[in-house]
């Protein structure tokens, strides 16, 4: 039997506001519990929400960067339920009327691009933590994060596997980070999923029962629970069962899904429009002076990588995964005015390797830029071998001098003086007459032999290339 | 003193007549005397008052007081003060002491008037009788044996018995107009978005408005100055100039067209309400006025509307009191079901219970459409009748209450009888426009109040109309016995 997967995200954004969405205290992650919350995130008896212009604003620039239609008026409407860390006992959403309707986004997987809709995007105020650690059988509240603004993003059911899942993820996840709205940060959970898996018989139309697993914080945990869960689907059905719809938690220990709450459990969560708020009116003005600010697309800057430095899609894809790296490596270019495919490797390679041993970000790197540049420009003019500057680029990484001092306190600096070869060359001829020999009478692999000599004798300063040519010359005279 | 309007008692302080210090002492020594019989009251706030006080004397010594400083006020219970309870009524707040000053009430200590206390409500604003208050119902001065109205019974008593020379009062179907109505009072519920809500108790958002009660409509309009205008911390206050309402108070009535609805004339009122009515109308008729019968077609299916859209907001707004964060929580909670259930269960009194579960059943999945959303375009219909009406007339002029004061008890066993008797107030709040009560006569011992309601943002004229026909009779002055 074949099966098809059916798979629609809802994507919690967390928007890189410095206040809450309905209140002026602080969004900072890490504080002490309960140090970032005031009289309306506690849900104090006569406080009132007052929405947060920046919130809009980013759920605008979001919108028009997946070319979606902005609402001109859409409301704020209560989503009632009774739940310890949400003070309130409803939650601020948007319902019917979303600030974001009908985008959609491009994905690439195994070389295929597919199109994926977007039904809506909308804001919504986040609940606070319970924790049940530290506080012998009872639950403490942390409501730190009450009222934090998300934008809710909510997919067609347009994807057809887990690997599609991420791609799609990872490809918002880039773009919100792009737009600036959304720090991306999966472990904080500022950028987490609750899938929507049902499963049915290839060609049939209709979709089938589905599961919504909740809360989903990492790319690894979305492919593993999605998978788990269309094999569990198959093999249920496939044994005369029936999925029943419910939602279902993710334990990343034990790599399965758990039924958490069946429909019939399921809260009737009583939206109405929120009284305490006028519905939001978003005129032309605002939406222009949003777009002003929108800053090249991924899918814009990738096309432009391939086109200006005839990068190849892979080195293109790699370089604007994010905006720090894409203008990293654009900052690489521009100092070094070399080889455009030169500075991608090295970024991709050595300075990637080396960011990822020290676990740091693109932007902490400790050779920026202009140093990286400086150090491909020495490669450029062959001051120094691409072996060398390998070793070059380690010490710059632990000591953050220039590669121009680096190699002239090292004198690494590249032999390409032809006599001085010769003359190096000649030396070792005459040293190894036995050798010498062998080589003539037909033992060409010792070619490599001579070769490792004159390395030796100049420390691998030798100009590759040209040390290749003139021995060659040389021996076979 | 306590027989002064605010007024006269604004005018004496100036005058160097008394301090606000004396003044001060006289109200709290008459709460002291005449409350434990009328449980007003429920905080009497002396030594902050005469703090307060003292500091008004020495503004008005300066030379930089305004018309309220060193006016004693008092708040009902439901808006929010910093270090004093805030009880709403309710056991469920018997403890809560705000961290913050609810708007209304930062607004009078800015102006340096002085607050006696919080004045005792139905629980959360949820009653026309003032008997479901956690702390017993308030007696109306003018029969002890009789409810003052709610659900801001305790300040329309308080008012009436002169234990207060003015009060604050919310209005979420009647709550200010009908109390001021059974106590023979003057107070205005503006037009929603007048008054902020921040720091005023939530019942239902979208009809919820605080306004000012008193013996005058001068003294109303003195008090809606300080208490009107825009605030950013309430998204539905309205940003639009105040008015000097004291200004206007002069204006002539000569011209005025009044509207009478038929349907608040109709089967249902009584009799003798009807005849003072009348006569109250003569008056403004002799003042120039001119009398123009109207229809409001829908007026009769604001009460149905009204008890779908009130307890669908509250059971949302009342959410928040869960035993989790603050106050009242059960004793030894077995687990979180059960410090949900006990919480509320004996937190919350009957009425406050039944309008949660009306509210809660009209929200739900399948009823949303049949009772939420058909009373919300009711609530358009309702409002377009007023918008036509007021092409033709300026003031909509009827009975506050179908009714004067009720016994205790009379109704408690019928809550649609309960209901009813905000039959004449309701629909003004679904339309969001200003309504007024004002005193025009008696029936029997108790008195009858007269309503006029106005369009939006005209307060002016409402208390204009009020203050002119206050000029030429004297029903305000009049006191229960026993308290002049």
């Amino acid at each position: 039997m074949e099966w098809e997967t059916v798979i629609g995200l809802e994507v919690h954004a967390q928007l890189a506001t410095r206040s809450k969405i309905f209140s002026g205290a602080a969004t900072a992650y890490g504080a002490e519990p309960n140090t970032q919350a005031c009289a309306i995130d506690l849900g104090l008896p006569g406080v009132l929400p007052v929405l947060n212009r920046e919130a809009v604003r980013m759920a605008v620039k979001f919108g028009l960067a997946i070319g979606a239609r902005i609402a001109p008026t859409s409301v704020f409407a209560r989503k009632n339920y009774f739940y310890p860390d949400l003070p309130k006992g409803y939650q601020i959403s948007q319902y019917d009327l979303p600030v974001v309707a009908t985008g959609q986004m491009t994905i690439t997987v195994d070389g295929a691009l597919k199109t994926i809709g977007i039904t809506r995007a909308h804001l919504e105020e986040d609940a606070g933590k319970s924790l049940h650690e530290d506080f012998h059988g009872s639950t403490g509240i942390d409501l730190n994060r009450a009222g934090t603004p998300l934008l809710e993003i909510v997919s067609e059911p347009d994807l057809r596997s887990a690997k599609e899942a991420v791609a799609y993820m990872k490809k918002l996840h880039a773009l919100v980070r792009y737009l600036e709205i959304c720090d991306g940060n999966m472990q904080e959970g500022s950028f987490r999923c609750d899938a929507n898996v049902s499963v049915r018989r290839k060609g049939e139309s209709r979709f089938g029962t589905r599961a919504e697993i909740k809360n989903l914080n990492s790319f690894r945990f979305v492919e593993r629970a999605i998978n788990f869960e269309v094999e569990r689907q198959i093999e249920l059905i496939e044994g005369g069962g029936a999925v029943v719809q419910e939602t279902r938690l993710y334990d990343s220990v034990k790599d399965e899904t758990r039924s958490m709450r069946s429909k019939e459990e399921a809260n009737d969560y009583r939206y109405f429009p929120d009284p305490d708020l006028l519905p939001l009116e978003i005129g032309a003005a605002l939406i222009d002076e949003v777009r002003a600010t929108l800053p090249e697309l991924p899918d814009a800057k990738q096309q432009r990588f391939r086109s200006d430095y005839a990068l190849s899609d892979y080195d293109a894809e790699v370089l604007t995964a994010t905006r720090e790296l894409a203008d990293f490596y654009e900052a690489v270019v521009r100092s070094a005015n070399c080889d455009a495919k030169l500075c991608a490797n090295w970024v991709m390679g050595d300075l990637s390797a080396a960011l990822n041993e020290a676990n740091l970000e693109i932007t902490a790197s400790r050779v920026d830029a202009d140093r990286l540049a400086g150090l491909l420009q020495r490669i450029a003019d062959d001051t120094i071998s691409g072996k060398l500057a390998k070793q070059v680029f380690e010490t710059m990484w632990q000591e953050g001098a220039t590669a121009d001092a680096i190699i002239e306190r090292e004198g690494l600096r590249q032999i390409t003086d032809s006599s001085a070869i010769e003359a190096i060359i000649d030396r070792i001829m005459a040293d190894n007459p036995g050798q010498l020999a062998q080589y003539r009478a037909g033992k060409d692999k010792l070619f490599g032999f001579f070769v490792g000599q004159a390395m030796k004798a100049t420390q691998g300063k030798a100009n590759p290339q040209q040390l290749n040519e003139l021995l060659k010359r040389k021996l076979d005279a | 003193m306590h027989n002064s309007t605010i007024a006269q008692l604004a005018e004496g302080l100036r005058a160097g007549r008394f301090s606000s210090l004396e003044l001060t002492q006289v109200f709290l020594q008459r709460i002291g005397q005449l409350d434990p019989g009328l449980n007003c009251y429920v905080t009497v706030t002396a030594e902050q008052a005469l703090a307060e006080a003292r500091a008004a004397d020495a503004r008005l010594a300066a030379g930089n007081a305004g018309p309220l400083t060193g006016i004693p006020i008092s708040q009902k219970d439901i808006f929010c003060t910093q270090g004093v309870r805030t009880s709403c009524g309710s056991r469920m707040l018997d403890s809560f002491v705000a961290p913050y000053d609810a708007t209304v009430v930062e607004r009078f200590k800015q102006a340096g008037a002085v607050m006696l206390g919080k004045l005792n409500m139905d629980e959360f604003a949820m009653g026309s009788s003032n008997e479901t208050s956690f702390y017993g119902p308030v007696r109306n001065p003018w029969d002890t044996g009789c409810v003052p109205g709610g659900s801001s019974g305790g300040s329309a008593a308080a008012v009436a018995a002169r234990l207060t020379p003015g009060a604050t009062g919310t209005d979420t179907g009647g709550s200010i107009r009908q109390p001021a109505s059974f106590c023979g009072i003057t107070g205005i519920k503006p037009t929603y978005g007048r008054v902020s809500r921040w720091g005023m108790i939530a019942f239902a958002s979208s009809l919820d408005q605080g306004g000012p009660m008193a013996r005058t409509a001068e003294d109303c309009a003195l008090m809606l100055q300080v208490m009107a205008g825009f605030d950013e911390r309430d998204s539905t206050s309205v940003d639009r100039p105040v008015p000097d309402y004291r200004a206007a108070l002069g204006g002539s009535v000569e011209g005025l067209r009044i509207g009478l609805p038929k349907e608040f004339f109709g089967e249902g009122l009584d009799g003798e309400i009807a005849t003072v009515l009348q006569q109250a109308i003569d008056e403004l008729r002799k003042l120039g006025a001119t009398v123009h019968e109207i229809s409001l077609p829908n007026m009769g299916l604001s009460v149905p509307a009204y008890y779908v859209v009130a307890p669908a907001e509250c059971s949302s707004n009342l959410a928040r009191y869960d035993g989790v964060r603050f106050g009242y929580r059960c004793e030894a909670p077995k687990d979180l079901h059960d410090l949900y259930c006990r919480s509320r269960g004996e937190g919350f009194g009957a009425e406050v219970k039944r309008r949660i579960l009306i509210g809660t059943y009209a929200l739900s999945a399948g009823y949303y459409d049949a009772y939420y959303l058909k009373a919300q375009k009711i609530r358009r219909l309702i409002s377009d009748d007023f918008r036509k009406a007021f092409e033709q007339v300026d003031v909509i002029v009827g009975p506050t209450a179908p009714s004067v004061a009720f016994k205790f008890g009379e109704k408690t066993a019928d809550p649609i009888a309960m209901y009813l008797s905000d039959i004449y107030t309701i629909a003004v709040n679904l339309a969001g426009l200003p309504g007024m009560s004002v005193p025009v006569g008696f029936s029997g011992q108790l008195p009858v109040g007269m309503q006029l309601i106005g369009n939006y943002f005209d307060e002016a004229r409402l208390l204009n109309v009020a203050h002119r026909y206050q000029q030429v009779t004297d029903w305000q002055t009049r006191a229960p016995e026993g308290c002049a």
